[in-house]
């Protein structure tokens, strides 16, 4: 029941940092701010039980934060302005809003209790794991052998986004047509 | 790194990072080769390693990390950790005649050298993590060059 109380106080905290996040005016201090609700984000995984969410969150959220500090730091930081009352766009944000948390409500109602799934083959995996794969880590002998191939292709999927981003981001091209890129180092 | 004390960061940023790259690297290592005894696992061990490379990166200046591990060396790093995994697989074929079938032996729980090929596995992910993300941090890199070609102008005049 302690850690019931904890992970509410957590998502308070998230919620929280995440209206900080959109409200404020510097765009520096909305980074750290994203950075805050990724960190809770992480001790939440940590009292649900999932140390390997855990770590893999702490460290994906320290990499996104040196990567966005880096692109915000030499920014003009007050960049974001409010341009005058957008009443209708509020209004329809609102009413999606209202709807999808209507849907949830049912739909979460109609999930088991949390550490009970519905699937058989969790248990499954529970039972035999250590006898067939011989792993300590049950979530390691899941991702790595029962579904292996879910890895294998999600290392695909880092791969293309990767390639995609060498092919916007390369170098040789951008040197050799170096005139058209004036007009930005000028400005 | 004597030559160009003045690219990167501070001499207190350079100090640390030289204390605290060991560590990085070592426990990035940790976390890989034992992600199937405690958690942990290939994809948080590789982009711990990944970040000891970018802490580099950041505290000494892109050219001094270029020389040690450059972009094209990164990313070719990279698809031989993508090949190393799914030649794995094809090994698993060949032996057992399923794809990715664990064909080592299981060995005893709680030993380094158990569960099969999920240690090769997980060392294959953290040279394809790892590295890719290394590279991109490279490549990103670029945007920020703008900017600084900027200051430098400022201070030549």
């Amino acid at each position: 029941m302690n850690t019931l109380v904890l992970l509410h106080i957590l998502l308070g905290f998230m919620i929280i940092g995440s209206l900080v996040t959109v409200e404020i005016r510097n765009m520096l201090s909305a980074v750290i701010s994203v950075g805050a609700v990724g960190f809770a984000l992480s001790i939440m995984f940590l009292f649900l039980g999932a140390p390997d969410i855990a770590i893999t969150q702490v460290i994906v959220e320290i990499l996104s934060l040196i990567l966005l500090i880096r692109s915000t730091i030499n920014v003009d930081n007050m960049a974001i302005e409010k341009r005058g009352e957008h009443v209708l766009s509020n209004r329809a944000t609102l009413i999606f809003i209202g709807i999808i948390l209507a849907f949830a409500w049912f739909s979460f109602h109609s999930l088991r209790p949390f550490g009970y799934p519905s699937m058989r083959v969790s248990q499954f995996y529970l039972n035999q794991g250590l006898k067939e794969v011989g792993a300590t880590n049950f979530v390691t002998s899941v991702i790595l052998d029962f579904r292996a191939y879910d890895t294998l292709g999600e290392a695909m999927v880092l791969f293309t986004s990767i390639s995609g981003a060498f092919a916007i981001l390369r170098r040789w091209k951008r040197e050799q047509h170096k005139d058209f890129l004036r007009i930005d180092r000028e400005h | 790194m004597k030559e160009n004390r003045k690219s990167g960061m501070t001499f207190i940023v350079k100090m640390i990072t030289n204390i605290m790259i060991g560590f990085m690297i070592v426990f990035g290592g940790y976390i890989v080769l034992f992600g199937h005894i405690t958690p942990g696992g290939g994809f948080p061990g590789g982009v711990m390693i990944a970040l000891a490379y970018i802490l580099v990166t950041l505290a000494y200046g892109r050219n001094i990390v270029e020389r040690k591990v450059s972009g094209i060396t990164a990313s070719v790093v990279d698809d031989l950790g993508a090949l190393t995994f799914w030649f794995i697989g094809i090994i698993g074929l060949c032996v057992g005649g399923e794809f990715l079938y664990n064909f080592l032996g299981k060995g005893k729980p709680f030993h380094i050298f158990s569960a099969g090929t999920i240690i090769l596995n997980n060392i294959a992910i953290t040279l394809k993590v790892g590295m890719s993300l290394y590279a991109i941090f490279l490549a990103l890199a670029i945007l920020g060059r703008v900017v600084t070609d900027k200051n430098e102008r400022k201070d030549e005049q």
